[in-house]
């Protein structure tokens, strides 16, 4: 049983940190609540689906292969519908929404509204001392954790990390400075989608495939980002993990747990916040301080 | 003396709404309004402007925090929902009939209105949007801890109807309609001479640290703008749980916080014609476009990206910059068709002052 939560809710947790993060840089680098993050995660795990179906490949080119379609086309949407209206605030907003409901309505077309599973790319359990656990379930945290520390060696070791990272603090001086800005958005959007792919296409064997399925992990990861503090990766990161154990205890201790998930999560989220305004580890920016 | 009387008021009328193309629209709109159950009283088709007039003033209800204060709500879902479940849990466990449980729904929405409130006091932009989405949510767990009042997750039915008679609730939402919309644009008219609220918002809107420092309480008029959007938006959900006379969770999802915000982006935010016009334009096209259901929300969600991109300020804002222009001189309002200023006779068919 504790050991379940354990790894459970370190899986759980790796999810939403997956999408956490990477709102976090789109919101901090572009500026942009991104409302169709999540639809773009159920999208991965879609393609993974169909993609699993119909090609008899290894499972890790098929998650490459759907990670990198699901990346194309965020960033396609993003060249043709966010960027030239990026000023206008509640526009960028609606959009997103709009692009949410129009990914879901077209999974509902392709797909149908029937419930959908995978199959774990790796049946069976692995026995680690003396502890049973999924191995679908080590995959998924592994592959997250990997990805996200890759992330986070990009954004502090190299040069183009140092650009987003200083495009998010001060967009015009960075611009001032000779940093291709449009470039560097682009560039966030595709990495902040990429992982939310990413997190989509390998969750589908513990997820159930459904065409809603992406207002639960919004809700969880907007609460991951203002947990942890917006604009602060670690604090995401640290924000999702809470969030995901959380998840986890709600729903096997407490009766009908899964129903109130999300409220328990949220309350938490606001107790925080009522406590710590910034959040855990948020840096209140100038223009948002009061 | 009645003579002079009747023509004061229609010098007035054709001063204040007939010279200004956005207000003889509006005018001409709710007399249509009026007027349509004499051309057609199809049920379906009351019942569908009985939801619109329910929806106008939910979605100006969602314009007076977050076009003209700045609060970008996504959660006003919650004070639709508490209101509609106050309204409905009073009519079905009490029995009180509809003229008390819309104003007691109203009451507890500003209520709520205030307590969720409380954290927009010390948080700001998307901080604030993000944190208001958890409200609606945070409900949806005590809908479903208390299942035994508030039906769980089926939701309770047997709410009484407004009136048996179609016409007679389409009046009455109407009538409740018009007067809410109308107390709302006095709320948040800039120039309004009698109030100062609209501009005291809006200067809240466009810089808070300014307006603090130019000796307003902000936090007091915040809490004003949270209490009249939520009162609003309670009225509306009261309205809404009388006519679909179901009460349940859908009232607190994702969707419904954010269909004010579809509704007035799309009309024109910072303004409350705007948002009504987002509803009346949107709704009847959603219902139009129930022949092809599958393709529904699809050409939803294209139609809003597609004007969104040509129109970012809503398609209000842009229609209006089509036939008003504003006089350079005395900033009056005229109609684009207008070679002088009708009020200072200057010259604004070529956007000059003089010649």
């Amino acid at each position: 049983m504790i050991e379940t939560i354990i790894i459970r809710g370190a899986m759980v947790g790796a999810v939403y940190a997956s999408l956490a993060v990477g709102f976090s840089l789109i919101f901090g680098v572009a500026r942009i609540i991104n409302l169709a993050h999540t639809a773009f995660f159920m999208l991965a795990a879609y393609f993974m689906f169909s993609l699993v179906n119909n090609f008899s490949l290894n499972f890790f080119l098929l998650i490459i292969l759907s990670v990198s379609l699901v990346t194309i086309l965020g960033t396609i949407c993003y060249k043709l519908f966010l960027e030239r209206i990026r000023e206008h605030e509640g526009a960028v907003l609606l959009v997103t929404v709009a692009l949410a409901i129009a990914i879901q309505e077209c999974i509902l077309l392709f797909y149908g509204s029937l419930y959908k599973s995978l199959a774990p790319f790796v049946p069976g359990n692995a026995e680690f001392l003396g502890v049973t656990i999924p191995w679908q379930e080590l995959i998924i945290l592994g592959v997250t954790i990997i990805c996200l520390i890759g992330l986070l060696l990009f954004l502090y070791r190299t040069n183009c990390g140092l650009a987003l990272r200083v495009t998010a603090q001060d967009r015009e001086t960075a611009n001032l400075m000779g940093i291709n800005v449009q470039r560097i958005c682009l560039l966030s959007i595709s990495i902040a989608i990429g992982l939310a792919g990413l997190a989509g296409a390998i969750v589908g064997p513990i997820y159930t495939l459904e065409p809603l399925m992406w207002a639960h992990p919004l809700v969880m990861m907007f609460a991951a980002v203002i947990l942890g503090g917006l604009g602060s990766i670690k604090g995401s990161f640290i924000g999702a993990f809470i969030l995901g154990y959380t998840e986890v205890l709600v729903v096997f201790l407490a009766p009908e747990g899964s129903f109130i998930k999300g409220p328990v999560a949220m309350g938490i989220m606001v107790l925080i916040l009522l406590i710590k305004r910034e959040g855990l580890f948020g840096i209140s920016f100038e223009e948002e301080r009061l | 003396m009645r003579k002079n009387f009747i023509k004061r008021e229609y010098k007035n009328f054709k001063g204040e709404i007939l010279e200004i193309p956005g207000r003889t629209a509006a005018f001409f709109f709710l007399l249509t309004l009026c007027l349509l159950p004499i051309l057609s009283q199809h049920p379906y088709l009351l019942l569908v402007l009985t939801y619109m007039n329910i929806y106008a003033i939910y979605a100006a209800s969602w314009d007076v925090l977050g076009g003209y204060t700045g609060q970008f709500s996504m959660g006003q879902g919650a004070f639709f929902g508490v209101a509609a479940y106050s309204a409905g849990l009073l009519n079905i466990h009490l029995g009180v009939p509809f003229w008390l449980t819309i104003p007691c729904g109203a009451i507890v929405g500003v209520a709520s209105g205030l307590i969720i409130a409380l954290p927009a006091l010390k948080i700001r932009g998307v901080y604030f949007s993000l944190v208001s989405l958890a409200y609606p949510i945070i409900l949806t767990g005590f809908v479903f801890a208390f299942s035994n009042i508030t039906g769980g997750e089926m939701g309770l039915s047997g709410i009484t109807a407004i009136s048996n008679d179609r016409i007679v609730t389409y009046y009455i939402s109407l009538v409740i309609m018009i007067i809410s919309v109308l107390t709302m644009w006095k709320f948040t008219d800039a120039n309004s001479k009698a109030f100062r609220i609209g501009i005291v918002l809006q200067a809240i809107r466009e810089d808070e640290i300014s307006a603090r420092c130019s000796g307003i309480n902000t936090i007091n008029y915040k809490l004003m703008a949270f209490g009249v959007s939520a009162f609003f938006a309670g009225i509306a959900g009261g309205l809404y749980v009388h006519v679909i006379r179901i009460i349940g969770p859908s009232t607190l999802e994702l969707m419904w916080s954010f269909n004010p915000i579809i509704w007035t982006i799309f009309g024109g935010m910072g303004s409350i014609g705007g948002a009504v016009a987002g509803v009346f334009i949107l709704y009847p096209f959603m219902e139009v476009l129930r022949i092809i259901p599958e393709f529904r929300m699809l050409i939803f969600a294209g139609l809003i990206i597609g004007i969104i991109l040509f129109m970012p300020e809503g398609i209000i804002s842009w229609a209006r910059d089509k036939i008003e222009r504003e006089c350079p001189r005395c900033k009056i309002i005229n109609y684009v068709t207008r070679q002088r200023c009708r009020a200072c006779d200057a010259n604004i068919s070529s956007g000059r002052i003089f010649k």
